[in-house]
């Protein structure tokens, strides 16, 4: 029979896996993601460097090619953890452009429009919705951070071969985890920030004066008080100072590791007091 | 085993240090309950209790037999909310929004596809499923909520003011939407509202709620049926003759002023019998009307109430 022609019936057929809820918001939020396209284009540009990357690594270890760009039979790129941490500052900038251009619409529109009522009258938690709609910018954010820099890193390998790769394991871990830590710190204060103020437009300029502000205030506080605790509000110096000890980069952080660390559970867990707050059903006015 | 609809038992829902629902108990188990209360007596808070958005202070709350504090999930994938204010994404179109309530609510993609183009035609919204949802008028946006409560095909539809701000076709056309799911027997319906007309024309049970209490319980089905057995009488002639015959049929007689009689027939008396008796007697029947309680009746008098509790 028709669609059309069809009165109310019930649904008696199969249901999808109560855990598995979470990837429909996924894969809504991601297609509409795409559906721009300027942040498709933006996207794409944000491979080029780990291309650019990758043709390096490729005539660093062809002679020819060595010859016609620095005229010395030497290499003229050293692919180690300074590489891999130069690579991951540059595609952290990216990331961060990317999340302020589209982390606050994955949120604010269902808040805005009141569309928490409808989604978590069914069988989908407050905790779910979170992990559905953080885990688009999770997702995309890894295919230009960690992804990449493993393709690379897995490619140095395949050319160096594998004792290289055994001695230079820690650079893997220090990518996939170095990516993670910024992305979670991203994600997190794109998401908090999109639901505590509901507007798309002042929720990515709220994002990008968190960092930038955020900086400029921290170094202020380390003029005048001529400290180093400044620092602790600068969220782009914590991500550092810890990609500094995953990349056993020389010199010395203006923080300890431990203390960047601290800084930050302090940030994400506050982020995440925050989405617990906004994120509900209804509110209540007192 | 058969488990009532709805059933409360002790419940109490504070939100801040407001005490908003205060010792319900009552369980329901018709197909059509209207949940009626002057505002802020509670009808939302019951509602979003239900749902798990609240957590009762103390007390419980079942339905279909599961508990709203530990079967959540269960009961939400068992419910269909339609809720009183504006709950939807404007930049999406409402095939796509239906799908995607489907899809959350468990249907696989292709079903949840089906059921939404099906929902919305239901509706009477096939012709402008494409369209953005933002681009809708009041009247399409309350029929694109009913649409999403019902994609995946509840057991239990929850409608919250659904004739808010329609005119008189689109709230005609609510109402017959609502009277045809009833009638289908696929689902039980709390409506929630505080439009007596709409509650009267569709709901078999009514609740009453007032200053968070349950004031009133109603069968309307059974108030209507005992009301066609009340008669109000004016009589003009001799009627002391008439009076005895109504009473040695078995019905019940109590004079009122300026020749009025109130009568209640006996089971098996009917209004012709009544007729019959005045034309033997030569009595005139100047007036007989059924007693009409209307809700409106009940509400006022479950108003007046003062201190709440059934």
């Amino acid at each position: 029979m028709a669609v059309y022609k069809r009165s109310y019936r019930p649904y008696s057929g199969e249901t999808t896996p109560v855990w598995s809820r979470f990837l429909v918001l996924y894969r809504f939020s991601r297609r509409n993601l795409f559906r721009s396209k300027v942040q498709t284009v933006f996207f794409v540009i944000c491979l080029f460097f780990p291309l650019l990357c990758l043709l390096g690594i490729y005539a660093n270890s062809h002679l020819n090619a060595i010859t016609f760009l620095s005229r010395s039979t030497g290499p003229f790129l050293d692919v180690n953890g300074r590489f891999f941490s130069i690579y991951l500052d540059v595609q952290a900038a990216f990331a961060f452009l990317l999340t302020a251009f589209i982390g606050p619409g994955l949120v604010s529109p269902d808040l805005a429009n009141g569309a928490l009522t409808l989604y978590l009258c069914r069988p989908l938690s407050r905790t779910e919705y979170v992990l559905g709609k953080i885990s688009v910018l999770f997702i995309t954010l890894s295919w230009m951070t960690w992804v990449p820099g493993l393709v690379l890193f897995f490619v140095q390998a395949s050319i160096s071969g594998w004792q290289w790769m055994w001695d230079n394991l820690w650079i893997a871990g220090a990518i996939v985890l170095g990516s993670l830590v910024w992305i979670a710190v991203l994600s997190l204060a794109a998401l908090a920030l999109s639901a505590w103020v509901r507007w798309r437009i002042v929720a990515g300029a709220l994002l990008l004066g968190l960092f930038f502000f955020g900086a400029g205030f921290g170094r202020a506080i380390n003029a005048v008080l001529r400290t180093q605790q400044g620092y602790l509000i600068d969220l782009s110096q914590l991500v550092s100072i810890i990609w500094h000890d995953l990349f056993r980069d020389a010199g010395e952080p203006p923080l300890s590791v431990s203390e960047a660390w601290i800084a930050l559970l302090a940030f994400t867990s506050f982020c995440l007091y925050l989405l617990m707050r906004k994120i509900r059903a209804n509110e209540v006015v007192r | 085993m058969n488990h009532p609809v709805i059933e409360f038992r002790n419940l109490s829902v504070r939100l801040g240090s407001r005490e908003v629902l205060r010792d319900l108990s009552c369980s329901f188990s018709g197909s059509t309950i209207g949940l009626l209360g002057p505002n802020g007596a509670g009808k939302s808070t019951l509602i979003n209790t239900l749902l798990g958005f609240w957590t009762p202070s103390a007390g419980s709350a079942h339905i279909f037999g599961s508990d709203i504090r530990t079967d959540a999930k269960k009961i939400r994938s068992l419910v269909g909310y339609m809720p009183e204010n504006d709950a939807f994404i404007h930049n999406m179109s409402a095939v796509s929004f239906i799908r995607l309530m489907a899809e959350l609510s468990g249907l696989p993609s292709e079903a949840a596809l089906e059921r939404a183009h099906e929902s919305l035609f239901y509706v009477g919204l096939g012709e402008a499923r494409y369209r953005k949802l933002g681009s809708y008028s009041l009247g399409m946006k309350q029929l694109a909520k009913l649409a999403q409560a019902i994609v995946h095909g509840p057991k239990l539809l929850i409608l919250d003011e659904p004739t808010n701000g329609l005119d008189p076709p689109a709230r005609q056309r609510m109402i017959r939407l609502v009277r045809e799911m009833r009638d289908s027997g696929q689902m039980h319906i709390i409506l929630c509202s505080h439009l007596l007309r709409d509650v009267e024309e569709t709901c078999e049970e009514v609740v009453i709620l007032k200053q968070g209490r349950v004031v009133h319980y109603s069968n309307l089905a059974d108030e209507r049926r005992s009301n066609r057995r009340f008669l109000e009488l004016e009589l003009e002639g001799t009627i002391d003759g008439f009076v005895d015959a109504a009473r040695r049929l078995g019905c019940e007689c109590a004079p009122g002023a300026f020749h009025r009689w109130k009568l209640v027939l006996a089971d098996n008396v009917e209004v012709a019998d009544i007729y019959r008796l005045a034309a033997e007697r030569n009595i005139q029947l100047r007036r007989l009307n059924f007693r009409r309680d209307t809700l409106e009746d009940i509400f006022l008098k479950a108003m007046e109430s003062t201190n709440g509790g059934l």
